[in-house]
């Protein structure tokens, strides 16, 4: 922090001030160009995805005949075009599983592609989707990944022989012998779940193809890493330069999640070539939410070996990573992102980790803001608390004592993460101090002797930011990683050119999607040259066939201050080293004397000595023969950077598995309301050192960005499943982003330790909230509530049940329906029916009758002995949906008791129940009792789940009334026909 | 009675932003489809179609509404207010835009232009709101960006400010 | 997530679309707000081959004092007749459940019959209509009828409109002089569909509470005046024979809880502002 900090320091730079952003002009004006707003060609064709409604299942047919029939279809994409065109991506491990762009055998998550239309227009597209056919053969779903760990569980991936696909332990330093020496051992289990910061804006592209020479030609707002490409052009088998990604100028937020559109640039770029025409596709937020993405769910067993005062001398980790159906890289990178940091804040000198990842029949993971760190400083700061209490010692001293010394930076962690600089002590007593730890301990206690539910957490955590490409490689034993060659660095690019009227532009590979680069980029390269930021104009859409780029392009781990500003420092400085000579040479003096500032470059000595910049930048446009002798031209500059402290793992699994290493602190204040269960924060102090801040006020909204998404993963957000893999969180009503009523404004506090590895000081900030905050928040109603363990989210039942595990019984036992909580819809029931028990068998019996009895029943055709091949019309109030389904009757004891079981398919997804009815004779009539369970999925489960119980009970009970009317003789129907009108009403 | 039929194209006129515009649409088209791809203002962005998000908020005869949840063919014959009527004809932002770049209330700028619709109305009605006014008008949008706290920022100062002008 | 195709008819007058519902039926659904039909007609849930537009018919944009009650007409936005609530004060009970109803902008043209008509069991309208005992106006081409609001809702997004009726005005009766109304919701974001909420009435011998979003459809049930551990009773069984269920956002377990404890704040709030 030499030259540069200097220059930062200048009273008239740019960097380091809050400036305004000048992205904002376009943006507010409704001028922003987004995917969807860009033009496309005529002719193009729009895309929509059939989906699979099953978890697992085994593809047996796609017919698509009468959807090409109708107008407006141009084509239907399938497994063959996908198979002739394509191979399935590469894995990053070594495993014989497949992943195409399109299921081929199987589907194996609920919104799995299954086959894409190709329409005129979206609504047509849709109209086709209903008339493609599928034949499906169900398999049994599993979706705990404890569950699928296990040697009985149904496999994903037969050829793999297990659904644990990597399984890989590390120790460093000498932990067996601190666990075996230490006094205390305490530990804890988590149990992360599934959320994603689902951007506003849904993933759309759109794909061409170039017959004259075979190039794909892809616009989407992919955000990197851009080590995807190469995955892209593997899998369509076409090398790397036939494969062109665009960027549109505006992305509509990412947090990590757009890196998801890599397969379905695939299925887009085949379905283009296959149909002959460019095609749009414009996810919707249907299949977002449930099939785009997601962070990972996880189980981490975490222990520490402690002595007397707190002090942990050893870890010990073992977690199993949930990537979901398929292992879509860079996954399993969530699980690696974190490895050189799993100390955290601490001086901890031994460690053990076992890291095993297990596919299980939900939605593939990705990236997402945070990015491995939510899960794992869930359990280390937990952890922290525990120790604390189970010692009996105070909280914030225990994790005073442990946090790694300002001395002892630059810092090499247990696992191999080399922390550069920082000073976490002092950063802790910034937050406590100006946080007002006094008071929050204050309102503790005041609300602990008014009997109201209170309490104070903490949370340290090490944010690390511009991502090591060589930390994934760790998932490979040393052996592997020799075979397949090192892999290490994070190459950020950066181009800074003059135009003949001297004007200066910034080009960078960094794919924002809304941090204001263009801002930060302007400032940054306005104080080179002694100019004004509006003076310098930036682009950041991304041309991978022209612009400079790298693998580690892209807009992820934070890397853009640290690494991408700082590039484009460097370009900017080799720039304005070039134009000095000229300068010096039209000044008359020496090229060391040369000043740019204010809009002039000027002799040192004698200021009055200048010429505009604009002038000078131009001159080797315009006479490049007049420079003088070995003088080369200033036209442009690309820079390319790349932290040299980034080695690939060494044979020990060391591994520093970022650049920069920033620091947080929080601490909060929550209030628990004993009714409801519902938290309420009180205060949320966050102290940050992300080194030098290039504009603060940018560097303050990612802070707020990621703690509102934090608030939603703590409270909120989860992608929840049904036990046979439904999907409950298909609409922005069952997946619950928080609004401005949830999200308080957090107090912020800045400490700056400045990187000395990073080109100008700088460190990631953008995600650290996402790893402290949900834990800080947990740690805080733990102490409310005083329970040791809890999970998220922390939703109103959750907490709930912790406040109060036992509530009162129901007055009489017999009004209450036993069932297990959380399975498939279920219930029982009993039912009078005006009807002999003959005559209700006969009614079930006869095929005609039967017809009559379920309710929506269009056709029904016997197609076995007691099983039937049916049309049945659904309807609950205005909802109806069309399924072809299977009737079956058995277990049959007439006129006594029978089971009913139908299951099928059509527009709402699938449906299958079971119903085991008994028939009592009760004085000439019929006392019915019987047991249901069913099970749907597909569409009407991701956006009705809060109603499907429900539904399902008005269907019985229609069934029921039916049954009634349909064995009855007219005179002797019950009361209460009168008054249920059902499946009448609208 | 008119009743227009499926699968046809019919002629839709209003006025958007106080100048008249016609455009063709199916009974079915989303009168964010309509303004996006008929009419070509693509301001009003979508993020759910069922209502949710608030991107697509605009003003229909000044009252701020989901364009999501309306049909093309509901807007014949009215006032339709969209982000590119706010600012001035001079291309100069509105207090309130200028008020959401100062404070940073935006950052991908997706959520922004439904944001501003709803504000617009709102702070027409309700010129000094207090904060929870403002939180619980905002509570109708989703911002995955900002944390919100720039917005509600923006909303205040913008009130105040026309109180004091 | 784009609509099936449809017919649109924009009614000119109520007969207009009691015609249109004659001839079509179960093929029509009534459009009024959209704020509920328009979300499942973007999914596909919904595929009417029509869709009536009523939305724009000044006879039915009404909301007015007739015979003890409020007549709120099918056109009637929630937050139009909000504002006429708030100007003259003499509904708390609508009063305080109405800014729970979804968000401002869906307020604006989301219609008070159409929350009647589409029957959500979590919906805050139909819960006021059940606890304060009000009426459905229906009316088909051939007839009118009354019914009220116990036998109207028939389980979870099903009613007793029939296919070829449509819902001209509901009918929310005036507080009573002597009597005392609360309503609170818990839900989890603010403007979200509540995972239980509560009308309660307070009368001088009585006390009536109706729950929603616990069972299929909003239930009430009427108390003589209870206290203490014997109103804690009655609230227990009530909990437990509304038969609620797990969802993905709460268990049963939690919405029994919620009715016993925040049911009875609410019914305690009642009794506080009786007159
Ligand atoms: C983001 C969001 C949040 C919401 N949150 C809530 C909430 O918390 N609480 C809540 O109660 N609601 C909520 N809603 C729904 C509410 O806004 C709707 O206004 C209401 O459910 C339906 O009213 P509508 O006028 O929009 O009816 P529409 O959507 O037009 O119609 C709804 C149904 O009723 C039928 N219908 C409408 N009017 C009539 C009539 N006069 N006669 C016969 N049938 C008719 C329609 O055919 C349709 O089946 C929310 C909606 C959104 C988009
Ligand atoms: S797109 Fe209309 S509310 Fe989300
Ligand atoms: S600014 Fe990106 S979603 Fe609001």
């Amino acid at each position: 922090m030499n030259e540069v900090a200097a220059e930062l320091a200048r009273e008239e730079a740019y960097t380091g001030r809050p400036l305004k952003r000048v992205e904002d002009a376009a943006l507010l004006t409704g001028r922003g160009r987004f995917i969807d707003d860009l033009p496309s060609s005529a002719g193009t064709l729009h895309a929509a995805i059939l989906r699979s409604p099953h978890a697992h299942a085994e593809l047996v047919s796609i017919d698509a005949a009468e959807a090409l029939k109708m107008a407006g279809v141009a084509a239907v994409i399938t497994r063959k075009d996908v198979t002739a065109l394509t191979r399935p991506f590469t894995v990053g491990v070594r495993q014989p599983m497949q992943h195409w762009c399109l299921a081929v055998d199987r589907v194996r998550y609920v919104g799995e592609p299954v086959a894409v239309v190709l329409a005129r227009d979206r609504y047509l597209a849709e109209d086709a989707l209903d008339a493609i056919s599928v034949e499906y053969r169900p398999l049994p779903p599993v979706i705990d990944p404890e569950r699928a760990a296990r040697a009985d569980a149904p496999l994903l991936h037969p050829d793999v022989g297990a659904n644990v696909v990597s399984d890989r332990s590390f120790a460093y330093g000498d932990p067996e012998a601190a666990f075996a020496e230490a006094p205390h051992v305490v530990g804890t289990t988590i149990r992360y779940p599934r959320n994603s910061v689902t951007p506003i804006e849904c993933f759309g592209m759109i794909a061409d193809w170039r017959p004259d020479d075979g190039t794909y030609e892809i616009t989407t707002h992919f955000q990197g890493p851009f080590a995807l490409h190469p995955v892209m052009a593997l899998a369509l088998k076409v090398p790397g330069t036939k494969v062109r990604i665009r960027t549109p100028p505006d992305s509509g937020g990412s947090y990590g999640v757009k890196q998801g559109v890599v397969p379905y640039a695939v299925l887009m770029a085949v379905a283009a070539r296959v149909a002959g025409r460019p095609v749009k596709w414009i996810e919707d937020r249907l299949e977002h939410l449930s099939a785009a993405s997601s962070a990972t769910n996880r189980v981490t067993r975490i222990e520490a070996a402690v002595a007397e005062d707190g002090r942990v001398t050893a870890l010990r980790y073992d977690q199993l990573e949930d990537c979901g159906a398929y292992l879509k890289a860079p996954e399993p990178a969530t699980l690696y992102r974190m490895h050189g940091t799993l100390t955290g804040a601490y001086q901890i000198p031994n460690l053990t980790v076992r890291n095993r990842v297990v596919l299980t029949n939900k939605t593939p993971t990705g990236l997402n803001r945070g990015f491995g760190g939510p899960q794992v400083y869930y359990a280390l700061e937990r952890l922290m608390h525990r120790i604390a209490d189970e010692l009996g010692l105070d909280r914030l001293e225990v994790i005073r004592r442990n946090l790694v010394p300002k001395e002892a930076m630059p810092y090499r962690a247990a696992a191999g993460s080399l922390y550069d600089s920082g000073d976490y002590a002092a950063t802790v007593d910034l937050a406590i101090g100006e946080g007002r730890l006094v008071g929050l301990l204050a309102r503790r206690e005041k609300a602990r002797k008014e009997g109201r539910l209170y309490g104070i957490g903490f949370a340290a955590v090490v944010e690390p930011s511009v991502s090591n490409m060589g930390y994934i490689t760790t998932v490979l034993t040393a052996e592997e990683r020799e075979k397949a060659g090192p892999k290490d660095g994070a190459v950020a690019s950066a181009t800074v050119a003059l135009d003949p009227l001297g004007g200066v532009s910034v080009a960078v590979a960094s794919t924002p999607q809304g941090q204001g680069h263009r801002t930060v980029l302007s400032q940054v390269v306005a104080d080179v040259f002694g100019l004004r930021p509006e003076d310098v104009s930036v682009t950041v859409e991304l041309d991978t066939a022209r612009d400079a780029w790298s693998i580690a392009a892209g807009n992820y781990s934070s890397r853009f201050a640290a690494a991408v500003a700082g590039t484009a420092h460097l370009a900017a400085m080799r720039l304005r080293d070039r134009l000095a000579p000229i300068a010096a040479q039209r000044l008359n003096v020496p090229a060391e004397e040369i000043v740019f500032s204010g809009g002039k470059v000027a002799a040192r000595s004698n200021p009055e000595n200048s010429l505009s910049f604009h002038r000078l930048a131009g001159a080797s446009h315009w006479s490049p023969g007049t420079l003088g002798d070995g003088v080369d031209p200033a036209l442009r500059e690309t820079a390319f950077w790349s932290p040299p402290e980034l080695a690939a793992p060494d044979r020990g699994d060391v591994i520093n598995s970022s650049a920069a290493y920033g620091f947080i602190f929080d601490m909060c204040g929550v209030e628990v309301d004993r009714d409801t269960g519902k938290v309420s924060i009180d205060r949320y102090v966050t102290a940050h050192d992300a080194g030098r801040l290039l504009n603060p006020a940018l560097a303050d909204g990612q802070v707020r960005g990621a703690f509102a998404n934090a608030v939603g993963a703590a409270f909120y957000e989860e992608f929840a499943y049904g036990e046979d893999g439904r999907c409950l969180n298909g609409t922005f009503a069952d997946y619950l982003v928080p609004t401005a009523c949830e999200v308080p404004e957090p107090e912020i506090l800045h400490m700056a330790c400045p990187s000395p590895f990073t080109p100008l000081g700088a460190k990631g900030i953008g995600e650290g909230n996402c790893m402290s905050t949900p834990v800080c928040l947990a740690n805080a109603v733990a102490d409310a509530l005083g329970v040791s363990d809890i999970d998220l989210p922390l939703s109103p039942a959750q907490v709930m049940a912790l406040i109060e595990p036992n509530e009162p019984p129901p007055p009489h036992a017999a009004a209450v329906e036993a069932r297990e909580p959380g399975r498939a819809l279920s219930g029982e029931g009993t039912a009078t029916i005006a009807a002999t028990p003959d005559e209700i068998w006969r009614a079930i019996l006869d095929p005609a009758s039967l017809a009559r009895l379920l309710p929506g029943c269009e056709r029904l055709e016997a197609i076995d002995e007691n099983t039937y091949a049916a049309d049945v019309t659904v309807r609950v109030g205005p909802v109806t949906g069309r399924y072809t389904a299977r009737v079956r009757l058995s277990e049959l004891q007439p006129p006594h008791s029978l089971r009913l079981d139908g299951d099928g398919g059509g527009t709402l997804g699938t449906g299958s129940g079971t119903a085991w009815i008994v028939l009592q004779p009760a004085d000439g009539s019929t006392r019915i009792e019987y047991r249901w369970e069913a099970e749907a999925g597909g569409k009407v489960a991701a956006v009705g789940g809060r109603m499907l119980e429900s539904a399902a009970r008005l269907l019985i009970r229609q069934m029921l009334q039916r049954l009634e009317v349909g064995a009855a003789p007219a005179a002797k129907r019950p009361w209460w026909r009168k008054h249920l009108p059902l499946g009448k009403g609208r | 009675m008119p009743r227009l039929k499926a699968g046809q194209r019919h002629e839709v006129a209003f006025t958007l932003n106080g100048v008249a515009v016609r455009g063709e649409a199916e009974p079915r088209m989303l009168l964010t489809d309509f303004l996006r791809h008929v009419i070509g203002v693509t301001g009003t962005h979508v993020g759910c179609e069922h209502g949710v998000c608030g991107a697509c908020t605009i003003r229909l005869d000044g009252v701020a509404t989901r364009g999501c949840l309306l049909f093309a063919v509901q807007v014949a014959g009215r006032d339709v207010k969209t982000v590119e009527g706010l600012g001035g004809s001079d291309g100069r932002l509105s207090p309130l835009q200028e008020a959401f770049r100062r404070n940073h209330a935006l950052q991908c700028g997706f959520c922004t232009a439904g944001i501003l619709m709803s504000l617009d109305d709102f702070l027409e009605k309700n010129p000094s709101p207090t904060e929870p006014e403002v939180r619980e008008v905002l509570s109708g949008h989703l911002c995955r960006c900002t944390g919100y706290t720039g917005i509600v920022r923006a909303a205040l100062e913008t009130a105040k400010g026309n109180a004091d002008a | 997530m784009k609509p099936a195709p449809f017919d649109y008819i924009r009614a000119g007058s109520v007969d207009e679309s009691l015609d249109a519902l004659h001839e079509l039926g179960d093929e029509a659904r009534i459009l009024a707000g959209g704020q509920s039909l328009a979300a499942m007609l973007n999914m596909r849930l919904v595929r009417p081959t029509a869709l009536i537009d009523i939305s724009g018919l000044r006879e039915l944009d009404r909301a007015e004092t007739r015979d003890d009650a409020i007549e709120v007409g099918a056109a009637c936005t929630q937050a139009a007749l909000s504002h006429r609530l708030s100007r003259e004060g003499r509904h708390p009970l609508l009063e305080a459940a109405l800014p729970h109803v979804g968000h401002y902008q869906t307020r604006s043209r989301g219609t008070v019959c159409g929350s009647i008509a589409h029957a959500d069991p979590s919906a805050e309208l139909p819960l006021c209509l059940m606890a304060l005992g009000g009426e459905v106006l229906l009316r088909s081409r051939q007839k009118r009828r009354r019914v009220p609001a116990e036998a109207f809702f028939l389980g979870v997004i099903s009613t007793a409109c029939a296919p070829d009726e449509m819902i001209e005005a509901v009918r929310f009766p005036l507080p009573k002089p002597a009597y005392g109304y609360a309503f609170d919701e818990v839900s989890r974001r603010h403007g979200d569909f509540a995972l239980a909420a509560f009308a309660a009435i307070a009368g001088p011998r009585t006390i009536r509470m109706a729950v929603g979003g616990v069972a299929d459809r909003p239930v009430s049930r009427e108390w003589p005046m209870l206290e203490g551990a014997a109103l804690d009773d009655a609230l227990n069984a009530f909990a437990w024979e509304l038969r609620g269920q797990d969802d993905q956002h709460a268990t049963a377990a939690y919405r029994r809880g919620l009715v016993r404890k925040v049911g009875r704040r609410v019914i305690e709030e009642a009794m506080r502002c009786r007159g």
